[in-house]
């Protein structure tokens, strides 16, 4: 009997058992990686549904705008809420002018030297620095050193310095995505390196700076442990619904604080009230990241190079 | 980059000198933010350790107990010992086991979006992991405490619902993301022309990933997994609110720890500044910053040693 394996030609077009098994081992691959990653992403949509549906007896406009009543237990967010927003926006006004520029030196000036292959170290382990460490330097450093005492602007100034890796590095790929020869034109006709910066390199690339931007809101409004011990307090009694109830040095509430103060501090809380904050907080930030990337795809879609 | 504009300067007609100078200014002010990374990785170091430092010289401190030992007492008022090896073993334990957790799961996700999927579900995947990514910690440590805890003492059997396994979770569930987005980088690092070599020796592509791509992309695949680690160690908020806050060694994965990051979020706000505990915590902070910039380290040297190739 002449079997397959002696004549290459008949091999080729009838299946082996070998062939059959690789074809089974090949499915089995295919649906254990998938199942890999719907497990990664069934959990997510699973604690969602589970949180809205917690949440939804408390959840209401009227939660965010008021202020939470009988010590904590009842009522809303809005001190809460309108204290992240002034952190997030006092730490984008620093790191998102310092971000920018540090990635404009990284992409259009700096040469492949020590100098910046440190600086690139230096962008990667700040990323890596643990945020209960932040919450370290911003103590030592804003609170006592510059003696800013807990206040808005000490935990801005760690948050900004704890997200100002976000921004260096989208905007860096924002900036290389200019092509070179875009620079090279500019060069051509006489312009200067910062005059080829202004003017063509950063209009080609605002976009994708500014998703980078976003980015950065959407890490800033969820970081609850710089600011623990830098400027969020557990309560302040603001007016309902006022969006400048807070001054740069005294300290405020913060949504993330909230939500771990209201989860582990309070004793009898209003059961979907931690719920609701949690909502809110995993709402904004998902929202605020949604942007981002919607901005990305639709960036991506017009690009004209 | 690093080619000059402009050889020929003087044939551009003069510019007016304060434009020259607000340029030279400017140009200056970006080469300042762009050290600023370096400041600021040092200022933190220096003003962490500022804060730690004169606990060195305490008679009541010693830095090899610090180390050695697994007695925490830092408010006792005969005993005070600063032992932090509890703590040490509670970050490890709860670390490698969400990695234990996160990284089969983490790596498989990789290899599926990268190799697998249509493009469209690609995209719609890469979209979701950057989602996960986004969650706060305080959202995932409120999880912990809520869902996952109560899920583990139904159908876990555990006495405690905040424990190790539950932190392991939460942790593994942050990790996921970085690992998945940074390995799906380093295998599409990994040359087409190596595929099409595989393919068209007729490797089906479960042989092409498991004999191929693995073996040309696990710096990478290292480097994802290093970074997951790196994250898991310096997560704070997450493991405060699901470990369950017992300064021990873990004998089993349900019993509840305590890591080092979520002892000094714990303790910080009580300990009065100043205090020989206050500057333990710092000194926990050094630690902290210490064994983080060791991994990210690590794991850029491992990175680069993939360009390099």
């Amino acid at each position: 009997m002449v079997t397959n394996e002696n004549s290459p030609d008949q091999a080729r077009f009838t299946k082996t058992r070998f062939g059959r098994r690789t074809e089974l081992t090949e499915r089995i691959a295919k649906t254990v990686f998938f199942l890999m990653s719907v497990a990664m992403i069934v959990p997510l949509v699973a604690i969602i549904s589970y949180l809205v549906i917690r949440a939804w007896p408390s959840l209401s406009l009227e939660f965010v705008l008021d202020v939470p009543r009988k010590g904590m237990t009842q009522g809303g967010i809005w001190p809460a809420f309108v204290g992240t927003v002034y952190l997030v926006f006092i730490s984008l006004a620093v790191s998102a002018p310092i971000g920018v520029m540090a990635a404009v030196y990284l992409n259009e000036y700096a040469k492949d030297n020590w100098l910046n292959r440190t600086i690139n170290l230096a962008v990667i382990n700040l990323a890596g620095v643990p945020s209960i460490v932040h919450a370290l330097f911003g103590l030592g450093a804003f609170v006592y050193a510059a003696r800013f005492g807990y206040s808005i602007l000490s935990a801005s100034l760690t948050l900004a310095i704890m997200t100002l890796p976000v921004i260096i590095a989208s905007t860096r790929e924002a900036l290389a995505s200019v092509p070179m020869s875009f620079r090279e034109a500019c060069w051509n006709v006489g312009a200067t390196r910062w005059q080829t910066i202004r003017s063509i390199v950063l209009p080609n690339s605002i976009s994708g700076i500014l998703t980078g931007v976003i980015l950065q809101v959407s890490r800033a409004a969820g970081e609850t442990a710089p600011i623990m011990f830098t400027g969020a307090v557990f309560f302040k009694s603001i007016e309902r619904g006022d969006l400048f109830a807070y001054n740069l040095n005294e300290q405020c509430m913060a949504l993330s604080m909230h939500l771990y103060t209201v989860t582990t501090q309070v004793p009898k809380v209003e059961e979907s009230i931690p719920y609701a904050t949690a909502v809110v907080l995993l709402g904004s930030v998902l929202v605020v990241n949604a942007t981002a990337i919607a901005f990305r795809v639709w960036l991506r879609a017009r690009k004209k190079w | 980059m690093s080619s000059s504009p402009t050889r020929k300067q003087r044939q551009r007609p003069r510019r007016a000198l304060w434009a020259v100078a607000g340029e030279t200014l400017l140009e200056w002010i970006i080469r300042l933010s762009g050290i600023s990374a370096i400041i600021f990785v040092l200022a933190i170091f220096v003003f962490v350790f500022r804060e730690a430092a004169p606990v060195l010289t305490n008679e009541e401190f010693n830095l090899v107990e610090f180390f050695t030992s697994i007695a925490w007492y830092p408010t006792s008022a005969q005993n005070v010992r600063y032992g932090t090896l509890a703590l040490i073993a509670g970050t490890f334990s709860v670390t490698a086991l969400a990695m234990a957790l996160a990284v089969p799961f983490g790596l498989g996700g990789a290899i599926y979006i990268s190799e697998f999927c249509r493009p469209r579900t690609r995209e719609v995947l890469k979209i979701v992991i950057e989602l996960l990514a986004a969650v706060p910690s305080v959202v995932w440590g409120f999880i912990g405490l809520t869902v996952m805890s109560r899920l583990l003492v139904e159908y876990g059997g555990a006495p405690v619902g905040v424990n190790m396994l539950n932190g392991a979770i939460i942790l593994a569930l942050m990790a996921v993301p970085i690992i998945v987005s940074i390995g799906e980088d380093a295998l599409k690092a990994v040359p087409d022309s190596f595929r099409e070599a595989g393919i068209a020796m007729g490797a089906s592509r479960w042989q092409l990933i498991y004999r191929v791509l693995l073996p040309a992309a696990k710096n990478g695949l290292l480097a994802a997994v290093l970074l997951g680690i790196g994250r898991a160690v310096g997560e704070t908020m997450a493991v405060l609110m699901a470990t369950g806050h017992a300064v021990q060694i873990p004998h089993g994965i349900l019993d509840p720890i305590r890591t080092l990051t979520a002892n000094v979020a714990a303790e910080l706000g009580e300990a009065p500044a100043g205090s020989p505990h206050y500057r333990v915590l710092f000194m926990t902070g050094v630690l902290l910053f210490t064994i983080t910039f060791v991994v990210n380290l690590t794991a850029d040297f491992v990175i680069r040693g993939v360009k390099r190739k």
